[in-house]
């Protein structure tokens, strides 16, 4: 009975494929197989934010008047709801932090060159999603800090040549922050960003499928052994992923989300207002950078170094990569020790200063 | 073409440069009074050192517009002559008219300042100084005493004698001289004991709006408050206070008493100090100056103090705890907010004391200590909460590690015969 059951299902979808590919589909074992992980977890991570982030919304009011409230009734009255709200919180920090890790292993194990250019492409667009979300889920508890956050943030967003003041009205819909900018930040969080990252989170880990996982240039290839993705490679990624519900779950008990004081716009900013970690970096840089720079407006440059940085860092396996199909090693390693090292240094100095 | 454009600009500019520089203010007009003063030496050079500080001059007003005079005059004999209308100096006992000739007059003074008050010489003259100085005692002060002379300062500058914050040290410098003061048989302790109080504390810290001097006695109708007017000065700044002691059994009780009434009983006059539950109960209980221990007074009052330090008590413990659970990132803000109508209700408590009405008095305590204890519990339930938390924590931690280790040893034992490697094929 159970047998026809299931060959009357895989008639109808195909599952004994789906078996045959993970009795196929086998794993690089090699000095670098660890940071395979890292791309696990960050998948592992945005489950968490799809689970925590479904449960927020039973309660969640997106308006300027119940926005708050609704957040401190999930911290305080909700059964498990600071559990579920600071898991949220955290695993979006972690996820963002363990991304930007992954992406880093994928440079210097030069894992972008072809056939994998898509792939690439693909992660670095989910990053800008992720950060996308960052942004626009910091604003929905509707606190302080929060709300002077956007409003400095969709500043800068202002001061993008040409387009900037569209953006910023487009953002924040109308001349400042307010509850149009919270119902289209909450529209975003829930429905566009998810979209668009369930399309390419689809693509992304398709690809890998297609191409396999890569083994970086400087291991010989017939020094490679390989094991199996199922059970083995499996087993282990299910051990990293339950390491990585231990960290969440600690940090979630141990140091609760905070929720801080409900947004006053009449009020003055409060001191030392600076955005999330992941983009202090960015707003450090714009603070050194003079208001007027020859004959160009100061934050005027720094964005445009950015974009122009942005794309030239989408665009690796075009440069990193000569035509021969031979990865240009020390450019990329050279030029990605320089990335992490500003990054680093620029953060650590926002954060401090 | 271009060139014809540009000239009737070129042609302007001077013009207007021209409009502009006749537009400048004239210099000011010659000045002998100031030039020669300055020149001497001794008292009579000091007028004309101090006049550039004054708010007279600042306005255009000069010597001889008090002291009369031709100040374009070069020579001494014309310039200070009669014939000029020059007066020179006026006797103390006629220094309040001098000023009054021109700060009495509301067309005068509206030329300078349309809000100022005239009435300073009116207000003056029914005064204890203003009096005494009608009898001929010219040791009493007029206006130059408080405001100075030849550097008189408008009020709000801190540098004036009469800044709020400087108005004590003013009046103390004639009332805490007890040579000056022998004559008139009053205390010269009035600055001594001010300087204690929470009055000058709060002045002194920049508080303008704390009472000096001038706040409870005024200023130019200077004279002390009435026994029945007390409550009154008072009453003006302390409005609530005021209205639950009016309607007091004390209220015309302390009326009648001798020696100051009303607030002043209980909380003196110049010297009052921060009120706390020690005028109420203990060793320096004001009360027990009139109920000696173990009447039904002494009594309500040693309840009052109970009542008052409970409450403050109660709400200080339920803060304490509320904040060591904000601190392991509780969210307790909402107990946090309320604790705050706690505090109103011990305001309210301290406020209904003054009428003296115990049934009164025991409903903001009622209603305080209910807030104190939902307070309180809404903390101990966070920290119970949190305790709950790293428990649970400390459990799916255990058994996450079981599982990990679990599979750990799975994966061993299935790689044990070298099952799920393959050797490279590429």
């Amino acid at each position: 009975m159970a047998a026809k059951a299931i060959q009357w299902v895989d008639d109808r979808l195909g599952l004994s494929e789906i078996r045959k590919l993970a009795d196929h589909k086998t794993v690089p074992v090699h000095s670098a197989t660890r940071w395979y992980y890292f791309g696990g977890i960050t998948l592992f991570l945005i489950g968490i934010q799809i689970i925590t982030g479904t449960l927020l919304l039973f309660y969640y009011r997106p308006t300027v008047a119940e926005g708050f409230d609704s957040v401190r009734f999930i911290m305080t009255r909700v059964e498990f709801g600071w559990l579920i709200r600071s898991i949220h919180s955290w695993s979006a920090n972690l996820l963002i932090f363990v991304a930007f890790i992954h992406m880093f292993s994928v440079v210097f194990t030069h894992a972008y060159r072809p056939p994998r250019e898509l792939t690439w492409a693909s992660g670095i667009i989910l990053l800008g999603l992720m950060l996308g979300f960052g942004f626009s889920g910091y604003l929905l508890p509707w606190n302080q800090i929060s709300y002077f956050a956007t409003k400095v943030g969709t500043d800068v967003a202002r001061s993008t040549p040409m387009v900037g003041e569209a953006m910023a009205r487009i953002l924040r819909g109308g001349d400042d922050v307010g509850a149009a900018t919270l119902t289209r930040f909450f529209a975003l969080h829930v429905m566009v960003l998810p979209i668009i990252t369930a399309a390419l989170v689809g693509m992304h880990v398709l690809l890998v499928q297609k191409n396999g996982m890569s083994t970086p240039p400087w291991i010989p290839a017939d020094r490679v052994r390989h094991i199996k993705f199922f059970p083995n490679f499996f087993l282990r990624e299910l051990m990293v992923w339950y390491g990585a519900l231990a960290v969440l779950g600690s940090l979630a008990a141990l140091f609760p989300w905070e929720l801080g004081i409900k947004a006053d716009p009449f009020a003055s900013a409060p001191k030392g207002i600076r955005p999330e970690w992941y983009f202090l970096a960015q707003f450090y840089t714009l603070k050194l950078i003079p208001s007027r720079v020859w004959i160009f407006e100061g934050e005027l440059l720094g964005i445009a170094g950015f974009g122009i940085g942005a794309l030239a860092w989408a665009l690796l396996p075009v440069w990193g990569v000569r035509r021969s199909g031979e990865v240009r090693q020390k450019l990329v390693t050279g030029a990605a020790i320089f990335v992490v090292a500003y990054l680093a240094v620029f953060t650590a100095l926002g954060y401090f200063k | 073409m271009r060139a014809l454009q540009i000239r009737p600009i070129a042609i302007l500019i001077p013009i207007l440069a021209a409009a502009l520089a006749a537009q400048q203010v004239s210099p000011p007009a010659k000045d002998t009074c100031i030039e020669c003063h300055t020149a001497m030496d001794g008292p009579i050079q000091k007028p004309a050192l101090l006049i550039k500080d004054d708010i007279h001059i600042a306005n255009g007003l000069s010597c001889a517009d008090c002291h009369g005079g031709d100040r374009s005059s070069d020579d001494p004999t014309v310039a200070m002559s009669k014939a000029k209308g020059f007066v020179g100096a006026p006797k103390r006992t006629a220094i309040p008219q001098f000023c009054a000739k021109c700060h009495s007059s509301p067309d005068f003074m509206r030329r300078f300042r349309p809000q100022q008050r005239v009435d300073q010489f009116e207000l003056y003259k029914t005064s204890v100084h203003g009096k005494k100085l009608a009898e001929g005692d010219d040791n009493v002060a007029t206006c130059i005493d408080c405001h100075s002379v030849h550097d008189i300062r408008a009020v709000k500058n801190p540098q004036s004698p009469v800044y709020p914050s400087r108005l004590p040290d003013t009046c103390g410098r004639c009332h805490a001289d007890a040579n000056k003061m022998a004559k008139y048989g009053i205390p010269t302790n009035q600055l001594d004991q001010y300087h204690t109080s929470v009055h000058w504390a709060d002045l002194k810290n920049g508080d303008l709006a704390a009472p000096n001097c001038a706040s409870c006695h005024g200023n130019h109708g200077a004279k002390p408050p009435e026994v029945a007017s007390v409550a009154a000065v008072c009453g003006s700044c302390h409005v609530l206070f005021a209205q639950n002691y009016d309607k007091s059994v004390h209220q015309p009780i302390f009326s009648g008493a001798s020696g100051g009434g009303g607030c002043i009983v209980c909380h003196s006059n110049h010297g009052i100090h921060k009120p706390s539950t020690a005028m109420l109960a203990g060793p320096k209980a004001v009360c027990s100056g009139c109920h000696e221990p173990g009447t039904p007074g002494a009594k309500t009052a040693g309840q009052m103090a109970q009542w008052i330090d409970g409450l403050g008590e109660a709400l200080k413990h339920s803060e304490a705890v509320l904040a060591e659970a904000d601190k392991a990132g509780m969210e307790v803000s909402e107990a946090q907010v309320r604790l705050d109508d706690g505090r109103d209700d011990l305001v309210k408590a301290r406020l209904a004391m003054h009428t003296f009405d115990a049934e009164e008095m025991h409903k903001p305590i009622e209603a305080g200590m209910a807030i104190a204890d939902e307070t309180l519990r809404a903390g101990q339930t966070a920290l119970h909460e949190k305790n709950v938390r790293r428990v649970g924590l400390a459990v799916s931690v255990f058994f996450i590690a079981v599982t990990v280790a679990a599979l750990w040893f799975f994966i061993r034992r299935l790689e044990a015969s070298g099952s799920g490697y393959l050797e490279s094929s590429n």
